[in-house]
């Protein structure tokens, strides 16, 4: 490993605040615990958004990027109306699982990563969401046996949903879709590269500082 | 002309059988009813709600509202934005605040724009259907409208997360906002008092990957409605209404529960209490039939 990038890891929180969605808020945080106590599936986190916060300023790089916790958000926004020092917590989760996934140390087999991913790639495709096709490619993800397994224990919900006209079949072949994706992808690319650069710049800022 | 005329936004879930295509179906016939236009966005996109983060970033997810923003500012000019998903509202508003508020942001979400020859201007303001009934229209033009009063229903007001956090209805509170029930008590309705579930999570988005920790959360909600002597569930969020309703029998088998209780939109109650037909109140669209309101509609 390069002599720069052992120096840039020491500076974890400062990485943070350059990379990641409203990381300059990191800091703010007393460590009060309202956050986790206030979280729907709090339970559930590795790390609850406090500890979370007190690693990065820890340097723990490693264990924050591949930790499974903030993918647990289910952006109930609890956390942001309740912190007393008005940190955007939901936004910094939503930032820090973006940056694990782009770093690529997000957990491969967490299911709310794949998730997020596939609706991401399906919101691309046609400019709008694909219920039909996103639900069964989510039923799917873990492979054909547990597909064919989730399909059935679905089947009922799923012929309710038909029934009721709130899914539509022909929405496998194609389906609703922006008319022009075409500008709406050239302007999401252009939107990716300059943050791309921007986070480029960023790096070698802190690089050179450091 | 329509007495009150919006730029509408209504969001992949409202599409043409779509999850939510009874929320759409319904808030149509209100809006009939009130004389409210609502015009459609043309080429609208999907908002990415709250789960677009793993593949998008800060910038590309602020851009795909800009872009709504964009096409409402010039399609629409003068005319408030107005959408009726949570998450859509949510979104769209807050782009619209981030972007207003930073410039450096704004200028490069202008050049991203520039790409499919828009300019997003921040002229607008963002707002959801329900403050359009409460600040526009007002309960007591609401209650005019009122034909057949929801006499005997008692109806758990679940406002969930989104319509709620961060932002809110405006003069609301977080932990206890009163809307859905002063509301269903102007449709002549009994909310159910102090109903505890009322602002909880019912997992959002992860009911799909995280479905049994979700529905742990819902059993919650379902059970506080039933402990406050609901006959139903009423819910602004197209969400909230799906994961409240159609997971309930899989909390039954889970839980040894028996769970039965139907969940519906403000705005098929408002369609009903306003006389309208069950198709245009979209009772159809309901998994767990709501029979107190399709009493009424047949009367």
């Amino acid at each position: 490993m390069s002599q720069a990038v052992e120096k840039y890891r020491n500076t974890f929180l400062r990485e943070v605040e350059a990379n990641v969605e409203e990381g300059q808020w990191v800091k703010m945080c007393m460590q009060c615990g309202v956050c986790s106590g206030s979280c729907p599936l709090g339970p559930h986190w590795e790390h609850p958004p406090q500890e979370i916060f007190m690693m990065i300023r820890a340097n723990k790089r490693e264990e924050v990027l591949t930790s499974s916790s903030m993918w647990f958000c289910t952006s109930c926004y609890n956390c942001i109306a309740r912190c007393p020092r008005e940190l955007p917590i939901t936004h910094i989760m939503h930032g820090l699982a973006h940056y694990a996934q782009r770093q690529g140390l997000a957990p491969k087999e967490l299911p709310t990563a794949k998730f997020a991913k596939r609706f991401w790639d399906n919101l691309l495709k046609k400019g709008r969401v694909n219920e039909l096709q996103l639900g069964l490619q989510l039923y799917f993800m873990n492979g054909l046996a547990e597909g064919i397994k989730t399909s059935l224990k679905m089947q009922k919900v799923g012929l309710g949903m038909l029934k009721t006209k709130r899914m539509d079949p022909m929405e496998a072949l194609g389906g609703h879709g922006c008319k022009d994706i075409k500008g709406l992808k050239a302007a999401l690319n252009k939107a990716k590269q300059i943050e791309e650069t921007k986070a480029a710049k960023a790096l070698e800022r802190l690089q050179s500082k450091s | 002309m329509a007495k009150r005329e919006y730029s509408f936004y209504p969001g992949c879930s409202s599409q043409k059988k779509a999850s939510a295509y009874n929320q759409w179906v319904s808030t149509v016939s209100i809006c009939k009813e009130l004389d409210i236009q609502l015009n459609e966005i043309s080429d609208w996109n999907c908002c990415s709600a709250s789960i677009g983060y793993a593949g998008g970033g800060e910038l590309p997810r602020l851009v795909l509202s800009a872009r709504n923003l964009a096409l409402s500012e010039k399609e629409h000019p003068g005319q408030d934005l107005v959408a009726t998903c949570a998450a859509c509202w949510l979104a769209t508003r807050e782009a619209n605040e981030r972007l207003n508020h930073d410039a450096e942001m704004k200028t490069d979400a202008n050049e991203a724009l520039k790409e499919a020859g828009l300019e997003f201007k921040g002229e607008k303001k963002v707002r959801h259907l329900v403050e359009v009934l409460i600040e526009d229209v007002g309960y007591e033009e609401i209650k005019q409208h009122v034909k057949k009063p929801l006499a005997d229903i008692k109806i758990a007001g679940y406002v969930g997360c989104q319509t709620n956090r961060p932002f809110g209805i405006a003069g609301e509170s977080f932990e206890n906002p009163v809307y859905l029930d002063k509301l269903v008590e102007v449709l002549g309705g009994t909310p159910v008092e102090n109903y505890d579930k009322k602002v909880s999570c019912c997992g959002g988005a992860l009911m799909f990957s995280e479905p049994e920790k979700s529905q742990a959360l819902v059993k919650d909600i379902l059970e506080a409605a039933y402990d406050g002597g609901a006959d139903m569930i009423v819910t602004p969020c197209p969400v909230c209404q799906m994961n409240t309703e159609v997971y309930q029998e899989h909390i039954n088998k889970k839980y040894g529960t028996k769970f039965n209780i139907p969940s519906v939109y403000y705005s098929t109650l408002m369609s009903v209490a306003f006389g309208q037909s069950a198709k245009e109140a979209a009772l159809d669209g309901q998994i767990i039939s709501a029979k107190k309101l399709e009493a009424i509609a047949s009367k």
